[in-house]
Protein backbone atom coordinates (compact mmCIF):
# COMPACT_ATOMS: atom_id res chain seq x y z
CA UNK A 1 0.00 0.00 0.00
CA UNK A 2 2.66 2.11 0.90
CA UNK A 3 4.66 1.79 -2.38
CA UNK A 4 1.29 2.65 -4.24
CA UNK A 5 1.61 5.83 -2.48
CA UNK A 6 4.77 6.69 -2.93
CA UNK A 7 4.51 5.86 -6.90
CA UNK A 8 1.50 8.01 -7.28
CA UNK A 9 3.37 10.83 -5.52
CA UNK A 10 6.72 10.34 -7.90
CA UNK A 11 4.23 9.89 -10.80
CA UNK A 12 1.99 13.31 -9.85
CA UNK A 13 5.42 15.00 -9.44
CA UNK A 14 7.25 13.82 -12.66
CA UNK A 15 3.90 14.06 -14.69
CA UNK A 16 3.63 17.90 -13.64
CA UNK A 17 6.81 18.78 -14.28
CA UNK A 18 7.02 16.79 -18.11
CA UNK A 19 3.33 18.37 -18.60
CA UNK A 20 4.91 21.99 -17.72
CA UNK A 21 7.41 21.65 -20.29
CA UNK A 22 5.50 20.47 -22.68
CA UNK A 23 4.18 24.59 -23.42
CA UNK A 24 7.88 25.11 -24.27
CA UNK A 25 7.16 23.03 -27.14
CA UNK A 26 7.20 24.06 -30.76
CA UNK A 27 3.66 22.78 -32.21
CA UNK A 28 3.06 19.62 -33.12
CA UNK A 29 3.47 19.22 -36.96
CA UNK A 30 4.88 22.52 -37.37
CA UNK A 31 7.46 21.66 -40.40
CA UNK A 32 9.75 25.01 -39.09
CA UNK A 33 10.57 23.85 -35.60
CA UNK A 34 14.55 23.14 -34.92
CA UNK A 35 14.07 19.84 -35.44
CA UNK A 36 12.80 19.94 -39.21
CA UNK A 37 14.01 22.82 -40.36
CA UNK A 38 17.48 23.62 -38.40
CA UNK A 39 18.40 26.34 -36.34
CA UNK A 40 19.02 29.87 -38.39
CA UNK A 41 20.15 29.88 -41.57
CA UNK A 42 21.41 26.48 -41.43
CA UNK A 43 20.16 23.63 -43.35
CA UNK A 44 19.35 20.73 -40.83
CA UNK A 45 20.49 17.01 -41.62
CA UNK A 46 17.11 15.77 -42.26
CA UNK A 47 16.57 18.31 -44.94
CA UNK A 48 20.03 17.44 -46.03
CA UNK A 49 18.55 13.60 -46.12
CA UNK A 50 15.37 14.74 -47.82
CA UNK A 51 17.14 16.54 -50.89
CA UNK A 52 20.25 14.96 -52.03
CA UNK A 53 19.46 10.95 -50.70
CA UNK A 54 18.16 10.18 -54.01
CA UNK A 55 21.12 12.38 -56.27
CA UNK A 56 23.77 10.27 -53.87
CA UNK A 57 22.27 6.82 -53.93
CA UNK A 58 19.38 6.50 -56.17
CA UNK A 59 17.47 5.09 -53.46
CA UNK A 60 13.42 6.54 -52.99
CA UNK A 61 13.11 5.50 -49.31
CA UNK A 62 14.77 7.71 -47.79
CA UNK A 63 14.38 6.01 -44.61
CA UNK A 64 16.39 2.84 -46.10
CA UNK A 65 19.34 4.86 -47.28
CA UNK A 66 19.72 6.58 -43.95
CA UNK A 67 19.72 3.43 -42.10
CA UNK A 68 22.17 1.39 -43.74
CA UNK A 69 24.21 4.62 -45.60
CA UNK A 70 24.25 7.33 -43.80
CA UNK A 71 24.33 5.60 -40.39
CA UNK A 72 25.14 2.40 -41.63
CA UNK A 73 27.87 2.05 -38.55
CA UNK A 74 25.05 2.79 -36.01
CA UNK A 75 22.73 0.44 -37.58
CA UNK A 76 25.53 -2.72 -37.51
CA UNK A 77 26.34 -2.48 -33.69
CA UNK A 78 22.01 -2.22 -33.41
CA UNK A 79 22.22 -5.78 -34.86
CA UNK A 80 25.15 -6.81 -32.52
CA UNK A 81 23.11 -5.69 -29.88
CA UNK A 82 19.91 -7.90 -31.28
CA UNK A 83 23.10 -10.72 -31.42
CA UNK A 84 24.10 -10.12 -27.80
CA UNK A 85 20.71 -10.04 -26.45
CA UNK A 86 20.30 -13.31 -28.18
CA UNK A 87 23.79 -14.98 -27.04
CA UNK A 88 22.60 -13.29 -23.41
CA UNK A 89 19.37 -15.24 -23.62
CA UNK A 90 21.47 -18.73 -24.50
CA UNK A 91 23.48 -18.37 -21.69
CA UNK A 92 20.82 -17.44 -19.22
CA UNK A 93 18.23 -20.47 -20.10
CA UNK A 94 19.94 -23.13 -21.61
CA UNK A 95 20.53 -26.14 -20.38
CA UNK A 96 21.82 -29.76 -21.80
CA UNK A 97 22.52 -33.20 -20.93
CA UNK A 98 21.06 -34.49 -17.55
CA UNK A 99 19.84 -31.42 -15.98
CA UNK A 100 17.88 -31.09 -19.48
CA UNK A 101 15.90 -34.39 -18.66
CA UNK A 102 14.79 -32.94 -15.26
CA UNK A 103 13.85 -30.03 -16.29
CA UNK A 104 12.03 -31.70 -19.53
CA UNK A 105 8.39 -30.06 -19.43
CA UNK A 106 5.61 -32.94 -20.14
CA UNK A 107 4.84 -33.52 -23.82
CA UNK A 108 1.13 -32.23 -24.62
CA UNK A 109 -1.52 -34.42 -24.04
CA UNK A 110 -2.24 -35.82 -27.30
CA UNK A 111 0.56 -34.42 -29.59
CA UNK A 112 -0.28 -36.86 -32.53
CA UNK A 113 -1.49 -35.12 -35.45
CA UNK A 114 -3.68 -38.07 -36.75
CA UNK A 115 -7.24 -38.11 -35.20
CA UNK A 116 -6.71 -34.59 -33.72
CA UNK A 117 -9.74 -32.74 -34.94
CA UNK A 118 -8.03 -29.45 -33.90
CA UNK A 119 -4.18 -30.18 -35.12
CA UNK A 120 -6.05 -30.61 -38.70
CA UNK A 121 -7.88 -27.17 -38.87
CA UNK A 122 -4.75 -25.13 -37.09
CA UNK A 123 -1.60 -27.39 -38.89
CA UNK A 124 -3.97 -27.22 -42.33
CA UNK A 125 -4.55 -23.50 -42.33
CA UNK A 126 -0.50 -22.97 -40.95
CA UNK A 127 1.08 -25.20 -44.23
CA UNK A 128 -1.32 -22.95 -46.47
CA UNK A 129 -0.33 -19.68 -45.11
CA UNK A 130 3.19 -20.25 -44.15
CA UNK A 131 4.86 -19.86 -47.44
CA UNK A 132 2.87 -17.50 -48.35
CA UNK A 133 4.22 -15.39 -45.23
CA UNK A 134 8.16 -16.65 -45.81
CA UNK A 135 7.38 -15.11 -49.32
CA UNK A 136 5.86 -12.12 -48.10
CA UNK A 137 8.90 -11.69 -45.70
CA UNK A 138 11.72 -12.12 -48.90
CA UNK A 139 9.77 -9.67 -50.59
CA UNK A 140 9.99 -7.02 -47.84
CA UNK A 141 13.82 -7.82 -47.66
CA UNK A 142 14.26 -7.42 -51.15
CA UNK A 143 12.29 -4.61 -51.75
CA UNK A 144 12.75 -2.59 -49.18
CA UNK A 145 14.92 0.38 -51.14
CA UNK A 146 11.42 1.17 -52.34
CA UNK A 147 8.78 0.76 -50.33
CA UNK A 148 8.38 0.47 -47.04
CA UNK A 149 10.41 -2.64 -45.27
CA UNK A 150 14.09 -3.79 -45.15
CA UNK A 151 16.19 -6.06 -43.11
CA UNK A 152 14.83 -5.65 -39.78
CA UNK A 153 11.00 -5.72 -40.82
CA UNK A 154 11.84 -8.82 -43.26
CA UNK A 155 13.81 -10.32 -40.90
CA UNK A 156 10.87 -10.55 -37.55
CA UNK A 157 8.41 -11.82 -40.28
CA UNK A 158 10.58 -14.64 -41.55
CA UNK A 159 11.55 -15.56 -37.90
CA UNK A 160 7.59 -15.18 -37.10
CA UNK A 161 6.76 -17.75 -40.06
CA UNK A 162 9.27 -20.27 -38.01
CA UNK A 163 7.67 -19.68 -34.81
CA UNK A 164 3.86 -19.97 -36.50
CA UNK A 165 5.75 -23.52 -37.54
CA UNK A 166 6.47 -23.91 -33.61
CA UNK A 167 2.93 -23.18 -32.79
CA UNK A 168 0.82 -24.40 -34.92
CA UNK A 169 2.59 -28.35 -34.65
CA UNK A 170 5.18 -28.09 -31.67
CA UNK A 171 8.65 -26.70 -31.33
CA UNK A 172 10.43 -30.44 -32.37
CA UNK A 173 8.99 -29.78 -36.17
CA UNK A 174 9.99 -26.09 -36.09
CA UNK A 175 13.66 -27.52 -35.12
CA UNK A 176 13.80 -30.33 -37.22
CA UNK A 177 13.71 -27.38 -40.19
CA UNK A 178 15.43 -24.89 -38.48
CA UNK A 179 17.96 -26.25 -35.73
CA UNK A 180 20.27 -24.55 -32.93
CA UNK A 181 23.01 -24.88 -34.99
CA UNK A 182 21.47 -23.23 -38.31
CA UNK A 183 20.18 -20.58 -36.46
CA UNK A 184 23.30 -19.44 -34.67
CA UNK A 185 25.16 -19.86 -37.38
CA UNK A 186 22.86 -17.63 -39.53
CA UNK A 187 22.85 -14.90 -36.91
CA UNK A 188 26.72 -14.89 -36.83
CA UNK A 189 26.67 -15.15 -41.14
CA UNK A 190 24.74 -12.05 -40.80
CA UNK A 191 26.81 -9.94 -38.59
CA UNK A 192 29.92 -11.22 -40.59
CA UNK A 193 27.90 -9.77 -44.04
CA UNK A 194 27.57 -6.62 -42.53
CA UNK A 195 31.27 -6.18 -41.79
CA UNK A 196 32.17 -8.06 -44.67
CA UNK A 197 30.91 -4.99 -46.82
CA UNK A 198 32.93 -2.64 -44.17
CA UNK A 199 36.01 -4.52 -44.57
CA UNK A 200 35.68 -5.03 -48.59
CA UNK A 201 35.36 -1.00 -48.63
CA UNK A 202 38.57 -0.54 -46.44
CA UNK A 203 40.35 -3.22 -48.25
CA UNK A 204 39.74 -1.05 -51.43
CA UNK A 205 41.20 2.12 -49.48
CA UNK A 206 38.15 4.08 -48.26
CA UNK A 207 36.51 4.60 -45.08
CA UNK A 208 34.75 1.46 -43.30
CA UNK A 209 31.32 1.30 -44.86
CA UNK A 210 32.02 3.83 -47.40
CA UNK A 211 29.75 2.02 -49.99
CA UNK A 212 31.02 4.02 -53.27
CA UNK A 213 33.81 2.81 -54.04
CA UNK A 214 32.15 -1.32 -54.31
CA UNK A 215 31.68 -0.14 -57.86
CA UNK A 216 34.83 -1.53 -58.69
CA UNK A 217 33.55 -4.85 -57.37
CA UNK A 218 29.80 -4.77 -58.21
CA UNK A 219 30.66 -3.95 -61.57
CA UNK A 220 27.65 -0.87 -61.45
CA UNK A 221 27.80 2.44 -63.84
CA UNK A 222 28.53 4.53 -60.99
CA UNK A 223 29.27 5.61 -57.20
CA UNK A 224 25.65 5.95 -56.54
CA UNK A 225 24.21 2.84 -57.55
CA UNK A 226 27.07 0.76 -56.02
CA UNK A 227 25.38 2.40 -52.54
CA UNK A 228 22.51 1.15 -53.50
CA UNK A 229 23.52 -2.65 -54.20
CA UNK A 230 25.60 -2.42 -50.84
CA UNK A 231 22.46 -1.56 -49.35
CA UNK A 232 20.83 -4.34 -50.16
CA UNK A 233 23.52 -6.63 -49.02
CA UNK A 234 24.01 -5.70 -45.49
CA UNK A 235 19.92 -5.37 -45.76
CA UNK A 236 20.06 -9.11 -45.85
CA UNK A 237 22.91 -9.55 -43.68
CA UNK A 238 20.84 -7.58 -40.98
CA UNK A 239 17.80 -9.97 -42.17
CA UNK A 240 19.36 -12.99 -41.81
CA UNK A 241 20.53 -12.16 -37.54
CA UNK A 242 17.02 -10.98 -36.97
CA UNK A 243 15.62 -14.08 -38.14
CA UNK A 244 17.76 -16.40 -36.03
CA UNK A 245 17.53 -14.10 -33.41
CA UNK A 246 13.92 -13.73 -32.99
CA UNK A 247 13.52 -17.94 -33.42
CA UNK A 248 16.20 -18.61 -31.11
CA UNK A 249 14.38 -16.21 -28.57
CA UNK A 250 11.09 -18.01 -28.65
CA UNK A 251 12.25 -21.09 -28.54
CA UNK A 252 14.12 -21.16 -25.53
CA UNK A 253 11.55 -19.20 -23.59
CA UNK A 254 8.97 -21.61 -24.75
CA UNK A 255 10.55 -24.56 -23.55
CA UNK A 256 12.84 -23.15 -20.60
CA UNK A 257 15.88 -23.81 -22.40
CA UNK A 258 15.30 -27.38 -22.84
CA UNK A 259 14.55 -26.88 -26.86
CA UNK A 260 12.50 -29.88 -26.39
CA UNK A 261 8.22 -30.17 -26.12
CA UNK A 262 7.78 -26.67 -25.99
CA UNK A 263 4.24 -24.48 -26.42
CA UNK B 1 -2.15 14.32 -40.10
CA UNK B 2 -5.78 14.62 -38.95
CA UNK B 3 -6.60 15.90 -35.31
CA UNK B 4 -9.88 14.19 -35.04
CA UNK B 5 -8.45 10.70 -36.03
CA UNK B 6 -4.92 11.53 -33.74
CA UNK B 7 -7.37 12.07 -30.47
CA UNK B 8 -9.56 8.80 -30.79
CA UNK B 9 -6.84 6.74 -31.15
CA UNK B 10 -4.66 8.68 -28.41
CA UNK B 11 -7.65 7.97 -25.92
CA UNK B 12 -7.79 4.40 -27.36
CA UNK B 13 -4.22 4.32 -26.71
CA UNK B 14 -4.59 5.37 -22.74
CA UNK B 15 -7.61 3.18 -22.55
CA UNK B 16 -5.61 -0.20 -23.66
CA UNK B 17 -2.41 0.53 -21.51
CA UNK B 18 -4.92 1.10 -18.38
CA UNK B 19 -6.56 -2.06 -18.88
CA UNK B 20 -3.82 -4.12 -19.69
CA UNK B 21 -1.80 -3.54 -16.78
CA UNK B 22 -5.25 -3.66 -14.88
CA UNK B 23 -6.55 -7.37 -15.84
CA UNK B 24 -5.11 -9.83 -13.14
CA UNK B 25 -5.37 -12.96 -16.44
CA UNK B 26 -1.89 -12.81 -17.40
CA UNK B 27 -2.87 -14.23 -20.83
CA UNK B 28 -5.47 -10.88 -21.50
CA UNK B 29 -2.99 -8.82 -20.63
CA UNK B 30 -0.68 -10.17 -22.72
CA UNK B 31 -3.15 -10.07 -25.52
CA UNK B 32 -4.32 -6.36 -24.71
CA UNK B 33 -0.73 -5.62 -25.15
CA UNK B 34 -1.15 -6.75 -28.29
CA UNK B 35 -4.06 -4.57 -29.02
CA UNK B 36 -1.99 -1.63 -27.83
CA UNK B 37 0.52 -2.29 -30.12
CA UNK B 38 -1.79 -2.07 -33.07
CA UNK B 39 -2.67 1.20 -32.28
CA UNK B 40 0.64 2.45 -32.03
CA UNK B 41 1.10 1.10 -35.35
CA UNK B 42 -2.10 2.76 -37.01
CA UNK B 43 -0.72 6.37 -35.06
CA UNK B 44 2.49 6.10 -36.36
CA UNK B 45 1.24 5.09 -40.37
CA UNK B 46 -0.77 8.45 -39.76
CA UNK B 47 2.26 10.38 -39.11
CA UNK B 48 3.96 9.21 -42.08
CA UNK B 49 6.06 7.02 -40.18
CA UNK B 50 5.98 4.05 -42.41
CA UNK B 51 9.22 2.42 -41.76
CA UNK B 52 8.03 2.60 -37.85
CA UNK B 53 4.40 1.49 -37.94
CA UNK B 54 5.53 -1.50 -39.99
CA UNK B 55 8.18 -2.98 -37.67
CA UNK B 56 5.94 -1.85 -34.91
CA UNK B 57 2.99 -4.12 -36.59
CA UNK B 58 5.71 -6.83 -36.71
CA UNK B 59 8.01 -6.72 -33.55
CA UNK B 60 5.57 -4.70 -31.18
CA UNK B 61 2.41 -6.18 -31.72
CA UNK B 62 3.36 -9.97 -33.12
CA UNK B 63 6.53 -11.13 -31.97
CA UNK B 64 6.56 -9.70 -28.38
CA UNK B 65 2.78 -10.78 -27.24
CA UNK B 66 4.15 -13.74 -28.75
CA UNK B 67 7.41 -13.75 -26.23
CA UNK B 68 4.94 -13.04 -23.41
CA UNK B 69 2.75 -15.97 -23.75
CA UNK B 70 5.95 -18.06 -23.83
CA UNK B 71 6.93 -17.05 -20.60
CA UNK B 72 3.28 -16.89 -19.30
CA UNK B 73 2.92 -20.81 -20.15
CA UNK B 74 6.30 -21.49 -18.20
CA UNK B 75 4.97 -19.80 -15.44
CA UNK B 76 2.07 -18.44 -13.72
CA UNK B 77 -1.37 -17.16 -15.34
CA UNK B 78 -2.75 -15.21 -12.51
CA UNK B 79 -1.25 -12.08 -10.89
CA UNK B 80 -2.32 -10.30 -7.72
CA UNK B 81 -2.71 -7.39 -9.19
CA UNK C 1 -14.32 27.77 -28.15
CA UNK C 2 -13.42 26.00 -31.46
CA UNK C 3 -10.87 28.79 -31.64
CA UNK C 4 -9.38 28.13 -28.21
CA UNK C 5 -8.77 24.27 -29.22
CA UNK C 6 -7.30 25.01 -32.44
CA UNK C 7 -4.53 27.41 -30.48
CA UNK C 8 -4.17 25.69 -27.11
CA UNK C 9 -5.42 22.07 -27.33
CA UNK C 10 -4.30 20.96 -30.49
CA UNK C 11 -0.63 21.79 -30.93
CA UNK C 12 0.11 19.88 -27.43
CA UNK C 13 -2.23 17.41 -27.25
CA UNK C 14 -0.34 14.80 -28.44
CA UNK C 15 2.23 15.26 -26.34
CA UNK C 16 -0.25 15.65 -23.35
CA UNK C 17 -1.52 11.94 -24.36
CA UNK C 18 2.69 10.73 -24.28
CA UNK C 19 3.52 12.38 -20.99
CA UNK C 20 0.21 10.39 -19.48
CA UNK C 21 1.17 7.03 -21.55
CA UNK C 22 4.88 7.24 -19.90
CA UNK C 23 3.43 7.98 -15.95
CA UNK C 24 1.04 5.05 -16.55
CA UNK C 25 4.24 3.41 -17.58
CA UNK C 26 6.20 4.60 -14.46
CA UNK C 27 3.52 3.66 -12.27
CA UNK C 28 3.15 0.49 -13.01
CA UNK C 29 7.18 0.07 -12.79
CA UNK C 30 6.84 1.14 -9.28
CA UNK C 31 3.70 -0.16 -7.93
CA UNK C 32 2.55 -3.22 -9.94
CA UNK C 33 3.32 -6.46 -7.52
CA UNK C 34 3.67 -9.38 -10.68
CA UNK C 35 7.09 -9.24 -12.66
CA UNK C 36 5.34 -9.75 -15.60
CA UNK C 37 3.28 -6.65 -15.24
CA UNK C 38 6.48 -4.15 -14.63
CA UNK C 39 7.37 -5.61 -17.98
CA UNK C 40 4.57 -4.50 -19.88
CA UNK C 41 4.68 -0.79 -17.66
CA UNK C 42 8.54 -0.82 -19.11
CA UNK C 43 7.15 -1.66 -22.87
CA UNK C 44 4.59 1.09 -22.21
CA UNK C 45 7.12 3.61 -21.13
CA UNK C 46 9.13 2.74 -23.84
CA UNK C 47 7.14 2.94 -26.81
CA UNK C 48 5.63 6.72 -25.35
CA UNK C 49 9.36 7.21 -25.71
CA UNK C 50 9.29 6.14 -29.18
CA UNK C 51 6.08 8.34 -29.78
CA UNK C 52 7.60 11.74 -28.59
CA UNK C 53 10.51 11.08 -31.09
CA UNK C 54 8.40 10.19 -34.16
CA UNK C 55 5.84 13.19 -33.55
CA UNK C 56 9.45 15.36 -33.33
CA UNK C 57 9.46 14.81 -37.34
CA UNK C 58 5.83 15.16 -38.37
CA UNK C 59 4.97 17.74 -40.55
CA UNK C 60 1.82 19.50 -41.35
CA UNK C 61 0.50 17.96 -44.87
CA UNK C 62 3.45 16.56 -45.15
CA UNK C 63 4.07 12.85 -46.87
CA UNK C 64 5.97 9.55 -46.91
CA UNK C 65 9.65 9.46 -46.52
CA UNK C 66 9.85 7.41 -49.82
CA UNK C 67 10.65 9.87 -52.83
CA UNK C 68 8.04 9.43 -56.30
CA UNK C 69 9.82 6.20 -58.41
CA UNK C 70 10.25 8.33 -61.45
CA UNK C 71 12.91 10.69 -59.31
CA UNK C 72 12.98 14.39 -58.06
CA UNK C 73 11.72 16.33 -61.24
CA UNK C 74 8.78 14.44 -61.26
CA UNK C 75 8.12 15.63 -57.46
CA UNK C 76 8.76 19.23 -57.67
CA UNK C 77 6.44 19.94 -60.50
CA UNK C 78 3.46 18.52 -58.74
CA UNK C 79 4.60 20.75 -55.96
CA UNK C 80 4.65 23.73 -57.19
CA UNK C 81 2.71 26.40 -55.81
CA UNK C 82 1.80 24.00 -52.74
CA UNK C 83 2.01 25.72 -50.04
CA UNK C 84 2.79 29.95 -50.98
CA UNK C 85 2.84 31.10 -47.51
CA UNK C 86 6.71 29.34 -46.97
CA UNK C 87 7.45 30.70 -50.08
CA UNK C 88 10.27 33.14 -48.96
CA UNK C 89 11.74 30.21 -46.42
CA UNK C 90 11.84 27.72 -49.28
CA UNK C 91 13.27 30.07 -51.86
CA UNK C 92 16.13 31.36 -49.62
CA UNK C 93 16.92 27.37 -48.71
CA UNK C 94 17.08 25.81 -51.76
CA UNK C 95 19.27 28.06 -53.45
CA UNK C 96 21.98 26.73 -52.97
CA UNK C 97 21.15 23.45 -54.60
CA UNK C 98 20.07 25.36 -57.80
CA UNK C 99 23.46 25.52 -59.06
CA UNK C 100 23.25 21.70 -59.51
CA UNK C 101 21.71 19.67 -62.24
CA UNK C 102 18.13 19.57 -60.27
CA UNK C 103 17.14 20.27 -57.30
CA UNK C 104 15.77 17.94 -54.65
CA UNK C 105 11.98 17.56 -53.39
CA UNK C 106 10.97 20.49 -51.43
CA UNK C 107 11.70 19.14 -47.79
CA UNK C 108 8.89 20.50 -45.92
CA UNK C 109 6.53 18.33 -47.79
CA UNK C 110 7.77 15.31 -46.62
CA UNK C 111 8.02 14.22 -43.21
CA UNK C 112 11.39 13.96 -41.23
CA UNK C 113 12.99 10.60 -42.06
CA UNK C 114 15.53 11.09 -39.12
CA UNK C 115 13.68 10.23 -36.43
CA UNK C 116 12.20 7.18 -38.36
CA UNK C 117 15.46 5.94 -38.67
CA UNK C 118 16.54 6.29 -35.23
CA UNK C 119 13.43 5.00 -33.54
CA UNK C 120 13.34 1.55 -36.23
CA UNK C 121 16.26 0.27 -34.69
CA UNK C 122 15.16 1.11 -30.99
CA UNK C 123 12.00 -0.87 -31.81
CA UNK C 124 13.57 -3.77 -32.47
CA UNK C 125 16.71 -3.84 -29.87
CA UNK C 126 13.79 -3.36 -27.77
CA UNK C 127 11.83 -6.61 -28.02
CA UNK C 128 15.09 -8.15 -27.88
CA UNK C 129 15.91 -6.81 -24.93
CA UNK C 130 12.22 -7.54 -23.65
CA UNK C 131 13.66 -11.52 -24.24
CA UNK C 132 16.46 -10.95 -22.17
CA UNK C 133 13.86 -9.85 -19.34
CA UNK C 134 11.60 -12.62 -19.63
CA UNK C 135 14.28 -15.22 -19.50
CA UNK C 136 15.38 -13.49 -16.25
CA UNK C 137 11.64 -13.96 -15.06
CA UNK C 138 11.78 -17.38 -15.98
CA UNK C 139 14.85 -18.15 -13.88
CA UNK C 140 13.40 -16.35 -11.14
CA UNK C 141 10.49 -18.07 -11.27
CA UNK C 142 12.58 -21.53 -11.30
CA UNK C 143 14.23 -20.29 -7.81
CA UNK C 144 11.23 -19.07 -6.19
CA UNK C 145 8.48 -20.13 -7.60
CA UNK C 146 6.49 -17.51 -8.13
CA UNK C 147 6.37 -14.00 -9.87
CA UNK C 148 5.15 -11.92 -7.07
CA UNK C 149 7.81 -9.53 -6.03
CA UNK C 150 6.32 -9.35 -2.24
CA UNK C 151 6.90 -13.30 -1.87
CA UNK C 152 10.05 -13.19 -3.55
CA UNK C 153 11.22 -10.15 -1.23
CA UNK C 154 9.44 -12.74 2.09
CA UNK C 155 11.59 -15.69 1.10
CA UNK C 156 15.10 -13.35 0.59
CA UNK C 157 14.73 -12.06 3.98
CA UNK C 158 13.81 -15.80 5.63
CA UNK C 159 17.29 -16.84 3.97
CA UNK C 160 15.34 -19.10 1.49
CA UNK C 161 17.67 -18.67 -1.36
CA UNK C 162 20.29 -22.25 -1.56
CA UNK C 163 23.60 -20.22 -2.95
Amino acid sequence: MLTKVFATIAVVITGGLLLYGVSDFPAFGDPHSPANAGVGNEESISQYFITQTYKDTKVPNIVTAVLADYRGYDTMFETVVIFAAGIAIFAILRVTGNEAEKKSIKPPLDSSINGDHQRIIVGTTCRIVIPVVQMFALYVVAHGHHSPGGGFQGGVILGASFILVAMSEDLNAALRRFSEKTYLTLACVGILIYAGFGLMCQFLERNFLDYGILQKVLFTDGPEMARSHSMLGVEVGVAFTVTAIMFAIYANLSSRGVLKNGL
Amino acid sequence: MIFAFDIIILIFLVVAAIISLSVKDLLSSAMIFGIYGFLICLLWAEMGAVDVAFTEAAVGAGVSAVFFIATIYNTRRRSSD
Amino acid sequence: MSEFIQTNVQPYFNFWIYVVLMMIGLWALIAKNNLIKKLIGMSIFQTAIILFYVSLGVKDGSTIPILDHHGPEHHETADAGHDDVHEKEHGKKAEPHHADDHVGPNPDTIANPLPHVLMLTAIVVGVSTLGVALAIGQMIFKEFGTLEENEILEQIKAGNVDD
